[in-house]
């Protein structure tokens, strides 16, 4: 297991091993080296162990946001960021879902950023209800706003902008309670819009459908904010369905390529219970079966004792 | 009462809303079903466009949640969440938002946010999704909620999606595009906006419920039109596609 902050070395340690084995390419690695330096993410994505991944990518007090809009939430992340015991996580995400739920009720975050806390179609995330109403099972700060404006946020990080602006919030209470709400006025018209801070997380975890050895990503169906996200954050760890020798190109497949992700894990079934298109349905009656799991502090211990012993 | 529930009523006279419409921005729960059920009844061509980003989504079964994987595969096209709020809600393209909400007051304002104090609320809602931006920017909104005394209320303590505010003028005032809720349909009846005052008042009401019957479960002093209608009872196909839909038991609000 890793600790600390092991990124910068496992990568010049792998990239040595490369040029000990083909010491021809020696100069061309420096001036990658020296002509990357100034980005973030300036070599292939590792591929890792989910438990690698998390270990090394997600530290206690990091913001980090688990993206997937419905489609392809990478569950099974979550539960690892819950098994290797992460604490005061701001976690940030749209629709905090399950997923957020079950990260909420196990203590890891200290803070939430957000814009629609249900569990859809089904009724309310109680864990979410029981830390903001009870402060159960510890305080947990909350920052809260529309889609359009997480959104926004997230283009703005991925654009490497402080802000966004939009047509958004107007008349409503939302932004009395949320200091990365504001009024912009437009330099070319005058008129008064809104403008939200840009999300810049430290890691961002997705699932996706694919990804090659070289670990290029390639999702589809609805893909959400994730491709926003990744590239707002500082790091990235993409679990994926499969590991494919090469991509097979696909229309509207969003494709991440290997050098904006940090690391991908081997993780099928890493969405479930929602979905991965392709792959497997959202699981319904899950979403269903996680209310009353959830409902009650007692039942979801036990949940928690089973997927921490897993 | 005749063989449909007051549910049914509610969404099949929802559904009605929808003809001639081109395009509708879809909310979870029961605008979900309501909508859904216009394409198969009212208005067949009916654009569905759900926030996850499917545009002209024409799901075979009741979608549990606005992503489920049949909308992405049936839909048009498929774009971003940015994409979605950004090219196609924000300019004012949708003709109607449909909605639904834990609160409405009498001017149409929404709170699906937190009943009592923010920062140590009686009771967390889910909170605001796309409403805000769907209630500004569409050409009009429709809301649809069971007709409830702690549902219909006299104020918000809190307004996450604005309808019309304090009263005329306002969402003028603050240059929303969108003419704001047209419509609350409930399981009693249909309430719409006073011209002059922006109070929603009584049009209609569903067949079999008494007037006082509405009147108690509004949570303010509610105006009865003059021309109040009796709502027409659903129609034979109407109750079947809706069951035929209706695999979950219609939704959640």
């Amino acid at each position: 297991m890793y600790n600390g902050k092991p990124r910068a070395a496992s990568y010049r340690k792998s990239m040595f091993i490369i040029i000990d084995a083909h010491g021809v390419w020696f100069l061309g690695w420096l001036l990658n080296e020296c002509s990357y330096s100034a980005q973030t993410g300036s070599r292939m994505a590792e591929l890792v162990s989910l438990a690698e991944g998390v270990a090394e990518l997600v530290h206690d007090g990091d913001a980090v946001a688990l993206e997937g809009f419905t489609h392809l939430i990478p569950v099974a992340a979550g539960q690892e960021i819950i098994r290797q015991g992460r604490r005061d996580l701001t976690l940030i995400r749209m629709t905090p879902d399950i997923v957020y739920d079950q990260l909420i009720g196990a203590g890891c975050a200290a803070r939430l950023v957000f814009s629609w806390g249900g569990n859809p179609g089904v009724g309310s995330l109680h864990r979410f209800r029981d830390a903001v109403e009870n402060a159960w099972p510890r305080p947990i700060e909350i920052e809260e706003h529309s889609h359009a404006g997480m959104a926004n946020r997230y283009v703005a990080g991925a654009s490497g902008l402080p802000f966004a602006v939009l047509r958004g919030y107007v008349g409503t209470d939302i932004a009395k309670h949320t200091k990365t709400v504001a009024t912009v006025t437009c330099p070319f018209t005058g008129e008064a819009l809104t403008a939200v801070a840009a999300l810049n997380p430290d890691v961002a975890v997705i699932h996706a459908q694919r990804a090659d050895r070289r670990g290029n990503v390639q999702l589809w169906g609805i893909t959400g904010v994730q491709k926003e996200a990744v590239l707002a954050a500082a790091r990235s760890l993409v679990t994926v369905e499969e590991v494919v020798d090469e991509l097979e190109p696909r229309p509207g497949a969003v494709v991440l390529p290997g050098w904006v992700v940090t690391a991908v894990a081997h993780v099928p079934r890493g969405a479930h219970p929602s979905y991965a298109q392709g792959y497997y349905d959202r699981d319904n009656d899950y979403y269903q079966s996680w209310d009353p799991i959830s409902r009650d502090r007692e039942t979801f211990g036990r949940w928690l004792d089973e997927v921490t012993a897993a | 009462m005749s063989g449909w529930t007051a549910d049914e009523m509610m969404t099949v006279t929802a559904a009605r809303s929808l003809a001639g419409r081109t395009s509708c921005f879809v909310g979870i729960g029961l605008p979900s079903t309501a909508a859904n059920l216009a394409r198969r009844t009212s208005n067949p061509n009916l654009a569905l466009i759900y926030e996850s980003g499917a545009i002209g989504a024409k799901p075979t079964t009741l979608p549990l949640s606005i992503g489920d994987g049949e909308l992405g595969e049936t839909a048009d096209a498929v774009v971003s969440v940015p994409e979605i709020f950004n090219y196609w809600l924000q300019p004012g393209r949708v003709d109607v938002g449909f909605l639904g909400a834990a609160q409405v007051d009498r001017r149409g304002n929404i709170n699906t946010t937190v009943i009592g104090d923010y920062r140590s609320p009686a009771v967390r809602l889910p909170g605001a999704g796309g409403a805000p931006e769907i209630a500004a920017s569409c050409r009009e909104t429709i809301v649809v909620v069971r007709h409830r005394p702690r549902t219909l209320v006299d104020r918000l303590e809190f307004v996450t999606s604005l309808g019309f505010g304090d009263g005329p003028g306002d969402r003028a005032a603050l240059g929303l595009r969108g003419r704001g809720p047209i419509r609350l349909i409930t399981d009693l009846g249909v309430l719409e906006p006073d011209p002059s005052t922006c109070e929603l008042t009584l049009v209609s009401i569903h067949p079999g419920v008494e007037v006082e019957a509405v009147r108690a479960a509004t949570g303010w002093p509610l105006t009865v039109r003059a021309d109040l209608r009796v709502t027409e009872e659903p129609t034979v196909a109407e109750l079947a596609a809706l069951r035929s839909l209706t695999t979950r038991g219609g939704g959640v609000a």
